[in-house]
């Protein structure tokens, strides 16, 4: 047993291979095991304190499960009402444009209620940055379908599954936002992987970098699950994931330096 | 046939109701703690069971313009929500307040303002009575106290909406629509054919047939003279409502020296409070409005001449109460006592406030 | 008769079905029932408690503080109910990750090895019914045959083969509820 560390020696500072950023709060994270919020969240605050941003940003939190960012992200933040993130973002920045300002906002969130506010924000140009989480259904009010739920897919208000022909067709908004003038890069990533936890975090840097270049709107999907709303375990779920979801939201660049990447 | 009873929680018994009573179209958008209604619709297939339409709509602003489309028509709609869905319905209730469009609405209150909580509340009481969104309304308000009435707020709601030409809301909260008693369902009414919607609503916008004159459902008339006169038929629609449309239940209050006025969630507290009172030998009764607009101010103004004090118990920072003291014109002391952010007040707490603010005070 | 229950434990343990089957029961003997659970996203895996009330007359408060019956499953439930039974009422309690005993002396207590033993039955999803049958035995409030109707109208048709090991454990339950203490 000697080679085997104990807790003591574990978190003395010469063994620590990895560190909590200074930019979560030690709140315990209220998210089921598993899911894909709290590693977005950390990576968007290692970011903001790699880049040295951490005292003129000012992020926005939605109505989802992630409502209670503001407990864990250590940054100045406001909470939108359902939707209205992005017209909040319009007029910090709008009002402070050396700030860097993002959105944190759910598919429901950013895809259904708010669907005005996105679009005008995006079309409007506004150097904010938006960090869409797509897990393809409602996560805080217990497993709703979303816009993004996928065709045949189960949920609390799809119980034989999506229907297209009564409830329409998944929304590929990131697609949709991309078409717009207004907005110069859009991006879909991950977070399941280090690898794709890696690529994300690059998107991210990018796209706080492109905000105070003045060239509009910056616009990073992260296609996430929902284990607890896609009644599966964490593992079960990253692999539906891949299986289900990449295939219907493929990952990658969609817009760079304000033109559609040919695919 | 032999009555059907079944055990469910007041939003399924309200869905369940929403069936029975021959709806033509639901339009709801998700939010806690009514989320169950839409659920056990979408579970029920009501497309096939009756041909209702329900559709998840991507807001609350959406559904409440569905119901406006639909109300148009001449047809049975609802939607439900909670709170913050209901706050982003206002315009649309306005709206169809001003085109006299009827139409069922449920509200299952969560504490706010804002986002708040998800817990019950009461405290959407002067949104739902005085109007809520813009203009010189009102709406018809149910406040079921029972999983029961949950369920025949559905049909009580439909004939007071198609009678009155109005919206109806129905003002639950939390704790009615996430608690479960047994429910006597009645038999499935029938969804009226078109011809049926011609005949008994001539106003519906289904197409002009047989060279008739165009129907038109706006709320807009840019002629002054012409909006006044629509404001005051408005008015005396609701003197109308307010004299012969007021429900209530008296419990207790014959012998009664005190009276608690609740409804809802706080009318059932309020019940055993009653228990635990007239044990420690307090005379006191309930008297539970069961609308709250039309409110029961006759029936209050004859009690207050009999008692020697009213506490009025709502979950909120005291909105009811507003109306009370209008009822009792100052001829008995009025209280309030409530609890706010989500929190229900336990049957001793009120005994408590009642000898406190009302016997001693 | 009035019975005002209150049924807690963690998530999971199938409280809030217990208490459906309790009520439904109830309705199958023409009584008047509630059945208010605590909501909310404290249940993910947290503690989850349902109040349940069968009564001959019209029910009051679906809320209370003071409880005729308490039927408690973990310790944080132990430690917060405890205190909130009448004098003279019932607690039952499984002794499974129980580190505080109950120690009232003016209400009757009972325990119910119903984890150990559905283990033993093979059968752990039906643990919930095994206390079920312990608090049947105590507090006779329903006749068996209006918990087994409870039972097929509370399940989903296509849970309704599980009924007969439903039925052996609530009978299992009948026979290995244990006296603690007498009021
Ligand atoms: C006006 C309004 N309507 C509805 C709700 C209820 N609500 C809260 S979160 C949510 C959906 C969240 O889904 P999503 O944005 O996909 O976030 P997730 O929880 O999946 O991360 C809804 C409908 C609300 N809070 N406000
Ligand atoms: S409900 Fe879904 S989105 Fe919400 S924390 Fe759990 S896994 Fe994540
Ligand atoms: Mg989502």
């Amino acid at each position: 047993m000697e080679d085997t560390l104990v807790k003591s020696e574990i978190i003395k500072p010469e063994n620590r291979v990895y560190k909590k950023t200074d930019l979560m709060t030690e709140k315990v994270l209220s998210y089921c095991p598993g899911c894909g919020h709290g590693t977005a969240h950390r990576i968007i605050m290692e970011v903001i304190e790699e880049m040295g941003l951490t005292e003129d940003t000012i992020g926005i939190a939605p109505v989802g499960c992630s409502v209670l960012a503001y407990e864990f992200m250590n940054v100045d933040m406001q909470q939108a009402a359902h939707g209205r993130a992005p017209a909040l973002a319009t007029a910090v920045k709008r009002l402070m444009p050396h700030k860097t300002v993002f959105t944190y906002q759910g598919d429901g969130d950013l895809a259904a209620i708010g669907t005005a506010e996105t679009i005008h924000a995006a079309n409007r140009g506004e150097r904010i940055t938006i960090i869409f989480i797509n897990n393809g259904i409602y996560g805080m009010t217990g497993g709703q379908m979303a816009p993004t739920t996928l065709p045949g897919m189960k949920s609390s208000t799809s119980p034989y599954g999506r229907d297209l022909d009564m409830m329409g067709h998944p929304l590929k908004i990131t697609e949709l936002v991309a078409q717009l003038p207004g907005t110069h890069y859009v991006t879909r990533q991950a977070v399941h992987t280090p690898s794709n936890v890696r690529k994300t975090k690059k998107a991210i840097r990018k796209a706080f970098e492109l905000q105070h270049q003045n060239v509009g709107m910056t616009f990073i999907e992260i296609v996430s699950n929902c284990n607890s709303g896609w009644k599966m375990t964490p593992v079960q779920a990253n692999k539906w994931m891949v299986d289900n979801m990449f295939p219907f939201y493929p990952l990658g660049d969609i817009k760079v330096d304000g033109k559609m990447v040919e695919g | 046939m032999e009555k059907e009873l079944r055990l469910m929680k007041g939003n399924e018994a309200f869905a369940e109701a929403a069936i029975r009573a021959g709806t033509d179209g639901y339009f709801g958008y998700p939010i806690t703690p009514q989320s169950e209604v839409m659920e056990y619709l979408m579970a029920e297939k009501p497309h096939e069971r009756t041909g209702m339409v329900v559709l998840q709509a991507e807001s609350e602003v959406a559904s409440i313009n569905m119901l406006y489309g639909g109300a148009g028509c001449g047809k049975k709609v609802m939607t439900s929500s909670s709170s913050p869905g209901i706050s982003l319905m206002q315009e649309g209730i306005s709206y169809m307040a001003g085109a006299e469009l009827p139409c069922v609405i449920l509200n299952v209150v969560r504490g706010g303002p804002g986002l708040g909580t998800i817990q019950p509340s009461q405290s959407d009481y002067s949104q739902s009575t005085k109007g809520g969104g813009h203009g010189d309304y009102r709406l018809i308000t149910l406040a079921p106290s029972s999983v029961q009435e949950m369920y025949d707020s559905v049909k009580l709601g439909y004939e007071l909406a198609f009678k009155y030409r109005n919206p109806v809301l129905v003002l639950s909260d939390g704790a009615i629509g996430q608690m479960m008693e047994k429910v006597e369902i009645d038999a499935q009414v029938e969804r009226l054919s078109e011809e049926q919607i011609r005949e008994q609503h001539p106003w519906a916008t289904l197409g002009r047939h047989n060279g008739r004159e165009r129907n038109i459902i706006t709320s807009l008339d840019l002629d002054p003279a012409r909006q006044e006169r629509h404001n005051e038929a408005l008015q005396r629609k609701y003197k109308e409502v307010e004299e012969k449309e007021v429900r209530y239940e008296k419990i207790n209050c014959d012998d009664a020296d005190y009276i608690f006025v609740a409804y809802g969630t706080s009318a059932r507290i309020c019940q055993k409070s009653m228990q635990l009172a007239r044990e420690k030998g307090i005379k006191v009764g309930l008297f539970r409005p069961i609308t709250l607009f039309p409110f029961p101010k006759k029936e209050l103004h004859e009690m207050a001449g009999q008692v020697k004090g009213i506490l009025s118990v709502e979950m909120s920072a005291g909105q009811m109460i507003e109306d009370i003291l209008l009822a009792v014109e100052g001829k008995v002391k009025v209280e309030h006592y409530g609890r706010m952010g989500g929190i229900i007040p336990a049957p001793g707490e009120v005994v408590d406030a009642l000898e406190q603010k009302i016997v001693k005070g | 008769m009035t019975e005002e229950i209150i049924i807690a434990g963690f998530g999971g343990q199938g409280v809030l079905s217990m208490g459906k089957i309790l009520a439904y029961s109830g309705i199958m003997q023409d009584q008047e029932v509630s059945w208010m659970p605590s909501y909310g996203p404290e249940m993910r895996g947290g503690t989850a408690n349902v109040t349940v009330i069968l009564s001959d007359d019209r029910i009051s408060s679906p809320i209370l503080t003071e409880y005729d019956s308490a039927i408690i499953l973990n310790q944080q439930s132990m430690d917060k109910f405890e205190p909130m039974v009448k004098p003279g009422g019932l607690l039952l309690y499984d002794p499974n990750g129980i580190t505080r005993h109950p120690e009232r002396k003016d209400i009757k207590i009972c325990k119910i090895e119903a984890s150990k033993e559905a283990a033993n039955m093979g059968l752990r999803k039906i643990f919930n019914m095994i206390v079920l049958g312990g608090y049947l035995k105590v507090k006779p409030l329903v006749e068996m045959e209006n918990v087994i109707k409870g039972l097929k109208k509370s399940l989903p048709e296509r849970y309704h083969h599980m009924i007969p090991d439903n039925e052996k454990a609530i009978t299992r339950g009948l026979e290995i509820v244990e006296e603690v203490h007498a009021a």
